[in-house]
């Protein structure tokens, strides 16, 4: 009796204990994360500009979002940018981690010089790269004209190089990150496997291509999910070099989310975008667990 | 890779005569000056701006740090009801867009009267995805430190906090080394939610100064990238010194250095 009494108060004490521990942080989540979550949806179905009430209107704003052509051209852009962006940048980070998975001496710093541009800031790096595009007065022009190229692209003022552009610079600054995500990748494979394929007499494209790539799809699959993600969530990019321009040819849905929140105080507006955009993504995480799924099944 | 790098730094220390005239395939500044630091200097208060984005990537992490290992350590170690059902509760916070939750936030600031105040900058950042991610990843390490350790204190007598604070904590330094990195990596690079809710240039950290010196100067490619060259090089000496923290926070996890 007596000590099954104990023993409960030491299990009060103990709960009291831990929750003393987590109450802190779950206060701050439970207002920033959690209650604005369902204050988000809540000003998603209203329409308010800060300053005078909020107005309850139904799904008005979402039926909007799909008739926007604004919206649909960053939808469009975005589709674009992950093309550009997500193949390019995995067969890349796979590639640079192939060469650097190496020990030679000074190794190291080739990685650490690949692995920079992912740690700078955005805003930083895009006004490096908005002088590299200046047409007049930039080096990438400078360069182009001196191996012969008489008419070099006027990149960022081009409603045809704008994206491109864009996209070697995001290239450019995120691959370094997956590159160090395929390194740990590659130094998981076994040697044994290669071992095996070099008695069964494959050459070295062979193991790359029977070996290493097949291996790598769980990092690959990892990758890709985040590459998208990063891809739909462009926006210091924008903010720095185009501002959307020209014509709307650089505009990401989270650019237009931000102009019309804070540039044109939409708030209900821009909040349904927002569920939208999360929706996507979310949509895609799961399509793409699916598609993994599917291949193991076939017993790919 | 790291041309553009070279090529701004060596572009800050040119004569404005040499970036519009000269070739600019040329790296070496000739003759080589301050003056694109003393410009950049004196047109926007930058001091204030690196000052600024000294406090927020380092009071941000200290702070998301301390409450996510004492979250972790019960995660971790205590029983208690209802324990694996908020842990999962939580980690479904780690899925979700910050673009979600920026505007709610505004409008909770602002009604707050937190606008262009330091607490605005500061408070909401320390809750979000980051401190999730921080519980997580402090749960695991915690997860692997042998229990034989705590055994002997609790039997002598020692409180729960006592343990968290003389034992768990002392044995974690890696791992705090390991967030404390990506958090201020994280925070000084943060840019979208400070740009939202400071405007004014004494509160104002170092991402939003760029781009509002960008508006001032328009394209003066010589004070811009002495700007930018001031904003980077803190970055990079962290970097130098603690690279494999950044490494092990995206071998470890696959998520870290974000």
């Amino acid at each position: 009796m007596m000590r099954s009494l104990d023993r409960s108060q030491r299990q009060v004490r103990q709960t009291l204990t831990a929750w003393s521990f987590i109450l802190p942080s779950l206060i701050g989540l439970g207002i920033f994360v959690y209650g604005s979550l369902v204050y988000s949806l809540y000003i998603s179905f209203t329409s308010w500009d800060l300053l005078t009430p909020a107005k309850w209107v139904g799904f008005a704003n979402y039926a909007r979002v799909f008739r926007d052509e604004t919206f649909i051209q960053c939808l469009y852009n975005t589709v674009y940018f992950v093309v550009a962006i997500v193949p390019l940048g995995i067969v890349f980070a796979m590639a640079m981690a192939m060469a650097l998975n190496k020990q030679l001496p000074g190794i190291g710093f080739f990685r650490a010089a690949y692995y920079m541009p992912s740690i700078t800031s955005t805003i930083a790096i895009g006004m490096v790269w908005l002088w590299i595009f200046n047409p007049d007065q930039g080096v990438l022009n400078a360069l182009l004209k001196l191996i012969g190229v008489s008419n070099p692209p006027r990149w960022l003022e081009s409603r045809v190089w704008a994206k491109p552009a864009l996209s070697i610079m995001r290239l450019w600054q995120v691959s370094g990150y997956y590159m160090i995500m395929y390194l740990s990748g590659l130094q998981n494979i076994p040697n044994e496997l290669y071992e095996a394929a070099e008695i069964d007499g494959a050459t070295g494209w062979q193991k790359t291509k029977y070996v290493t790539v097949p291996l790598l799809s769980n990092t690959t699959l990892f990758a890709t999910i985040m590459l998208i993600i990063e891809v739909f969530n462009l926006f210091e990019a924008v903010y720095v070099m185009t501002e959307g321009r020209p014509g709307g040819s650089t505009n990401t849905i989270l650019y237009y989310i931000y102009a019309q929140a804070f540039q044109r105080y939409r708030m209900g507006y821009a909040s349904a975008m927002a569920w939208v955009l999360f929706v996507i993504l979310f949509v895609i995480t799961l399509i793409q667990f699916a598609a993994r799924r599917r291949k193991e099944e076939i017993g790919f | 890779m790291i041309f553009p790098f070279v090529w701004s730094v060596t572009a800050s220390f040119k004569t404005s005569r040499q970036i519009y005239g000269g070739n600019p395939l040329d790296l070496i500044p000739n003759p080589a000056t301050l003056n694109n630091y003393r410009k950049a200097l004196s047109v926007l208060p930058f001091h204030r701006f690196l000052l600024n984005s000294l406090m927020l990537a380092s009071i941000v992490p200290i702070a998301s740090i301390t409450l996510a290992s004492m979250a972790a350590y019960s995660f971790a170690r205590l029983q208690f009801k209802g324990r694996d059902f908020i842990f999962m509760l939580l980690l479904g916070v780690m899925m979700l867009p910050g673009h979600v939750t920026l505007i709610p936030r505004y409008a909770l600031v602002r009604k707050l009267g937190w606008i262009n105040k330091y607490t605005a900058l500061i408070i909401p950042p320390i809750f979000g995805a980051g401190l999730v991610f921080n519980i997580f990843f402090m749960r695991q390490h915690f997860l692997s430190i042998p229990r034989e350790l705590e055994e002997a204190a609790l039997i002598d007598g020692c409180s729960s906090w006592g343990v968290w604070r003389n034992i768990i904590m002392p044995n974690s330094k890696p791992a705090i080394a390991t967030l404390a990195i990506i958090g201020f990596k994280t925070e000084w690079n943060s840019f979208l939610w400070p740009n939202v809710v400071i405007n004014d240039f004494l509160k104002m950290p170092i991402q939003v100064g760029l781009t509002y010196l960008q508006t001032n100067v328009q394209s003066s490619w010589d004070i811009l990238m002495a700007a930018t060259t001031l904003s980077i090089i803190p970055l990079i000496v962290i970097f130098m010194c603690f690279q494999r923290y950044f490494m092990a926070g995206i071998l470890t996890t696959g998520l870290g250095g974000r």
